[in-house]
Order: structure tokens, then C-alpha cells, then sequence
């Protein structure tokens, strides 16, 4: 992975995934190596995300690297006109490593082949998200001991969610089945199915929450949102449909996990919150650790 | 009574005839192959009876050959287009165009959000589907299919 970039979690092999979770499982046991001691990463935040930025600058802080960068395009040269192609070169020239979110689709890849340092995808409009995608697998193996043959249910905003998009990629590779719950307005799209169709990988859809998630090993939530509806009426029918509840919980299996990308707004009960089996937070806690690995391996310091 | 007046087209002497173009294209060939910038004498018909098409359309193009890759780049408007290249007024040579695997500059991408469309970066497309002609964008990843395509 030495000098590349990481635009999509497609662009990485079977094997690059398991040398990051391999060195984020690293990491996590001795979590301030002064690996980057003397290297500069540039953030920069075209739109604010708060806990991905935060999650890279702790990372990179973690390994003893400095951070520079903005975190809204408003406070950049950009709100002179400034091109991505000439942002890109200039901080290149006071960087190593370019960490980027950008709310235009393609950015990153197109930064990627104008970079000559390397480009980190941290969201590139509703397009990739590698580095979401690489701390879920890290959460998954970590909580199933492996990633192998396990059952994904998946809730919520299937339609328009580019982690649950990202994650179904990445699971396909390594056997997994899934069920997708969903409103019929927010149903996983054709292309996805179509691909698990084509792997030979089972999945099924429901419309309710709560009966179908008994055999799941990880219930993946994400936000329905109001906007999304062309019918208020039909978000007031479903709305309450998506609440985890503590109670909703009995009587799934004991290495069941509750994955959520956050920021959580009402899917998932405060009531959940201290059963053994959400892990939402340490989720973005496994977020450090696993951007840690991505940016040492890049560097080549690994 | 007058004469009725013809205008011949006539046979050309050297040159590429282009046939089997859906009618409704003919002017996306022209603009893909950038006919409407070069000095050469072109003529062309359209609405033609067609077998295979309906409607077709034909070029005549003189004195101007193609190469593979740019003939190519017209078959994701008139796949089944045929290609007659004439030397001292005799066909010499007959091509097919071929779906290529990858298309550049030629299409925009559908997704009004892909930076191909908000910076001067060049469209580049994979073709995933050589049939119906669907383009998956390079760098939004989004699908440009048929019925989307607009041309630079």
C-alpha cells in the first residue's frame, strides 16, 4: 500500500484489508507509537464532518504526526475560486499525506491522479467512504472473530446510505448474508442485489424490524430520514418502525453486535445503550486505530 | 418545360462512407468525429430506408480515412454502423465499429453532483455494458446509461 492512494474500498485486495485490520489489532494494544514523528497530514475539510476529522487528527496525533488543514471550505481559498487541482498541488507541497472530504462525487479519485503526495478518501459526496467501510470490518472481525460467513442485517436508509453500500461490497468478499430492512421508499437498490445475485450470496428483504434480526450477527443501523420521503405521510408510518429498543434485543444470539455509523438521532434507544451488545461507540473508538494503520501502511512505516 | 434539375450525389473517389447510422444519431457521429471542423467535402442522407434500423442515415466523407480508435469512438451512438472505405472508387475495405472498453471526452456524466461536471476534468467512462451501451463513471462511479448520454 506503500504510496497509494485510497479512494474506494474496491481498490483494495482481500489481502491489503487484512494487513490494516492486522496492524489496527496492533495499534489497539500500544496505541501512541511515535511512528510519524516528522510527518505533516493535511485535512482538508470541504464540509464539516466532525468525528471523521477528529477521528484522523487523533490518529495521526496518536502516531506523533502533525496535522494541518481546514475544516470548512468557507475558511479556504477555495471560497476565492481556488480549483481542486490547484488546492491539491499547492498543499501537497506542505504535506505527505492528504486527507480529504470533499462534497463532490468523484473528488477524490480525480485529486488521486493530480496528487503527487497521497490522497485518503475521507467521503466524497454520497460516492465512497473507505475508511467508515475498514473500521466496520475492523469492528466485525474484532466482536466476531472473524469475517467469514456471517449474517449482516442492515436497517434503515438503504437507498441513499453509502456505508451500508461500501459495507456490502466489502462483506460480499468474504461470504456474508444479509437482510435488509427497509420502507419500500428506502429498499436496497438494484445494483446491489443484482451483485449479490451474481456472487450466489442469500439475501432477503423486510419491511419490520424486530422479527428479523433473531439470527443476525450484526445489525448494522442507519437514519431514516425525513427529507428522503416524497410523502410525509409515508415517513409517519414507518418512523417508529426503526427504533431499537432494549426489549427488541432478547432472544438474538450472544455475539450479536449493534453497528451504527453515527451520528445516531432516535434509531437506536438510549435504552440500548448499556447493553452488552451495542457497540456503536467503540465502533468510532476502532475508528482511530484502524486510520492509524491505513495512513502508517501508506507511509510506508509499516 | 424546364429541365428538372438533379443534384447527384455522387460515387467519391477516395474516402470513408459511413453507413447504418440510426437516423436519429447522425448528428452526434458528426459532432464525435468533429466532421463539422474539417475542410474535407462531406455529404450526407438521412432517413433512408432501413432493414435493419428503420431509418438510417449515411456519410460520405473524402479524402479522410479513421483510425481504429477513433472510428470507435462512434459506437456507442451507431453500434451497427459499417464502414466503407473507398480507394480509386472501389470499396477496398470493410470495418464494423467496436464498443470499446473504455470511452473518454466523448459523453458527460448524468450525475450533476460528479466532478467531471463541476471542474475541467475530462469524462472518462468504463463501458459495462457493450449491448445497451451503459457508462460507469470513472470517478462518481454513477451510470450513465442510453437514454442519459449527452455528448460534449
Amino acid at each position: 500500500m506503500k504510496n497509494k492512494s485510497l479512494v474506494s474500498i474496491n481498490d483494495l485486495s482481500k489481502e491489503e484489508i487484512y494487513s490494516i485490520l492486522d496492524l489496527a489489532e496492533e495499534f489497539e494494544k500500544s496505541p501512541n507509537p511515535k511512528l510519524m514523528e516528522g510527518k505533516v497530514v493535511a485535512t482538508l475539510f470541504y464540509e464539516p464532518s466532525t468525528r471523521t476529522r477528529l477521528s484522523f487528527e487523533s490518529a495521526v496525533n496518536r502516531l506523533g504526526g502533525r496535522v494541518i488543514g481546514f475544516s470548512e471550505a468557507s475558511t479556504s481559498s477555495v471560497s476565492k475560486g481556488e480549483s481542486l487541482k490547484d488546492t491539491i498541488l499547492t498543499v501537497a507541497n506542505y504535506s505527505d499525506l492528504i486527507v480529504m472530504r470533499h462534497p463532490i462525487e468523484g473528488s477524490a479519485r480525480y485529486a488521486s491522479e493530480v496528487s503527487p503526495v497521497p490522497i485518503i478518501n475521507a467521503g466524497d459526496g454520497a460516492n465512497q467512504h473507505p475508511t467508515q467501510t475498514l473500521l466496520d470490518l475492523y469492528s466485525i472481525r474484532k466482536t466476531q472473530g472473524k469475517l467469514d460467513n456471517l449474517k449482516i442485517v442492515m436497517v434503515g436508509d438503504l437507498k441513499y446510505g453509502r456505508t451500508v453500500h461500501s459495507l456490502l461490497m466489502a462483506m460480499s468478499r468474504f461470504g456474508a448474508s444479509f437482510t435488509f430492512i427497509s420502507p419500500d421508499e428506502l429498499k436496497m437498490p438494484k445494483e446491489y442485489k443484482m451483485y449479490l445475485d451474481e456472487l450466489g450470496l442469500k439475501y432477503e428483504e423486510h419491511s419490520e424490524l424486530a422479527p428479523n434480526i433473531k439470527d443476525a450477527d450484526i445489525v448494522y443501523m442507519t437514519r431514516v430520514q425525513r427529507e428522503r420521503f416524497s410523502d410525509p405521510m409515508e415517513y409517519e408510518k414507518v418512523k417508529n418502525a426503526y427504533i431499537l429498543r432494549n426489549h427488541m434485543l432478547e432472544g438474538t444470539k450472544e455475539n450479536m453486535k449493534v453497528l451504527h455509523p453515527l451520528p445516531r438521532v432516535n434509531e437506536i434507544n438510549t435504552d440500548v445503550d448499556t447493553s452488552p451488545k451495542a457497540y456503536y461507540f467503540t465502533q468510532a473508538l476502532n475508528g482511530v486505530y484502524t486510520r492509524m494503520a491505513i495512513m502508517a501502511l501508506i507511509l510506508g512505516l509499516k | 418545360m424546364k429541365d428538372k434539375k438533379h443534384l447527384s450525389v455522387s460515387a467519391i473517389e477516395n474516402g470513408t462512407v459511413i453507413d447504418h447510422i440510426p437516423a436519429q444519431n447522425l448528428f452526434k457521429v458528426i459532432t464525435i468525429l468533429g466532421l463539422d471542423k474539417i475542410p474535407n467535402q462531406i455529404t450526407f442522407g438521412t432517413n433512408l430506408e432501413s432493414k435493419l434500423l428503420g431509418k438510417k442515415a449515411i456519410v460520405k466523407i473524402a479524402d479522410k480515412y479513421f483510425e481504429r480508435d477513433e472510428i470507435n469512438r462512434i459506437a456507442i451512438v451507431a453500434p451497427h454502423a459499417k464502414l466503407n472505405i473507398i480507394k480509386n472508387y472501389e470499396v477496398a475495405e470493410k470495418m464494423l465499429v467496436e464498443v470499446p472498453d473504455q470511452i473518454s471526452g466523448i459523453v458527460k456524466c448524468v450525475n450533476p453532483k460528479c466532478i467531471t461536471n463541476a471542474e475541467d476534468v475530462t469524462p472518462k467512462f468504463k463501458v459495462v455494458d457493450k449491448e445497451n451501451v451503459s457508462l460507469k463513471c470513472h470517478y462518481c462511479e454513477k451510470i450513465t446509461d442510453q437514454e442519459h448520454m449527452q455528448y460534449l
